[in-house]
């Protein structure tokens, strides 16, 4: 019964201070439409969400947040600096990253955090999930590519969604 | 002062969304032109986005958040856009510059795809 009344609930307050950015004011009422929004959201989609989200480690997910910020910022400058370098110089290349999480809200954060961070787009999910296929813009060495962004990306994911 | 950091923002982020459209342009082949507009824009959105938020908030009428929810949009849906674009491509076999990994061929069975 929780369930089916609460089948999600980080969803609800992150739909409720969406809804209040929206409306862009802190009055009672819209916080109790942004309440009632997030609860009840969640329960005419519940067969989009297969999978019930926990987050257990608010802290980490915090710092890879802010990690990925950061990333962004210095890569973005790093792109710019390719393409203005011209493009005869540029060695693209495919990389293949073994998948270590399992839950499809982690991979899909995994794949999105890399199409992010600049320099990298995630291209292709094999039918089983357990391989993602990174295309890069600047590759000198694949391998090394793959490490960094399983021990940069994956790791904390892990952490956050896969505990166990 | 307000107005000189408004304008050195707005500078910043034309410049980059300007130097992701040169990428769109310049490079070699569809891959790589992928990663011109979906990265080097978003700092260039995000720096118009910061601009936005500092003038409007400076108007007196409270502080506007509406632009957190543009990056918000933004960052959900470029590299979702991003990936299925790449996936696509991938499987009509667009010509690349680099070797495209043998695997690829499964997406045919991908039992999702149904």
């Amino acid at each position: 019964m929780k369930l089916r009344l609460f089948p999600h609930p980080v969803l609800t307050p992150l739909l409720a201070l969406i809804w209040l950015l929206l409306a862009n004011s802190l009055a009672p009422g819209q916080i109790l439409l942004g309440l009632l929004l997030g609860w009840a959201i969640p329960i005419f989609t519940l067969r989009f969400w297969p999978e019930r989200i926990r987050i257990h480690r608010p802290l980490t997910l915090l710092r890879f947040l802010l990690l990925v910020l950061y990333d962004i910022l210095v890569a973005n400058l790093n792109v710019a600096f390719l393409i203005l370098r011209g493009p005869r110089r540029l060695t693209p290349a495919f990389v293949t990253v073994s998948l270590d999480l399992r839950s499809e809200l982690g991979i899909s954060l995994f794949a999105n955090t890399i199409s992010l961070t600049p320099g990298t787009v995630s291209s292709w999910l094999s039918p089983d999930r357990r391989t993602l296929v990174v295309h890069g813009l600047h590759v000198r060495n694949p391998d090394a590519l793959a490490a960094t962004l399983k021990r940069r990306y994956e790791a904390p994911l892990l952490q956050v969604f896969e505990p166990c | 002062m307000l107005e000189i950091l408004l304008s050195a923002l707005i500078l910043i982020g034309a410049l980059f969304t300007f130097i992701g459209s040169l990428g769109l342009a310049r490079l070699g082949d569809f891959y790589t032109r992928l990663h011109g507009p979906t990265k080097a824009t978003t700092l260039g959105v995000g720096s118009l986005l910061i601009a936005s938020m500092l003038y409007f908030s400076a108007q007196g009428k409270g502080v506007s958040f509406h632009e957190i929810l543009v990056t918000l949009f933004l960052f959900i849906t470029a590299p979702v856009s991003a990936h299925l674009l790449s996936k696509a491509a991938l499987h009509l076999r667009v010509k690349s510059l680099a070797n495209v990994p043998p695997r690829i061929d499964e997406t045919d069975s991908d039992p999702d795809s149904r």
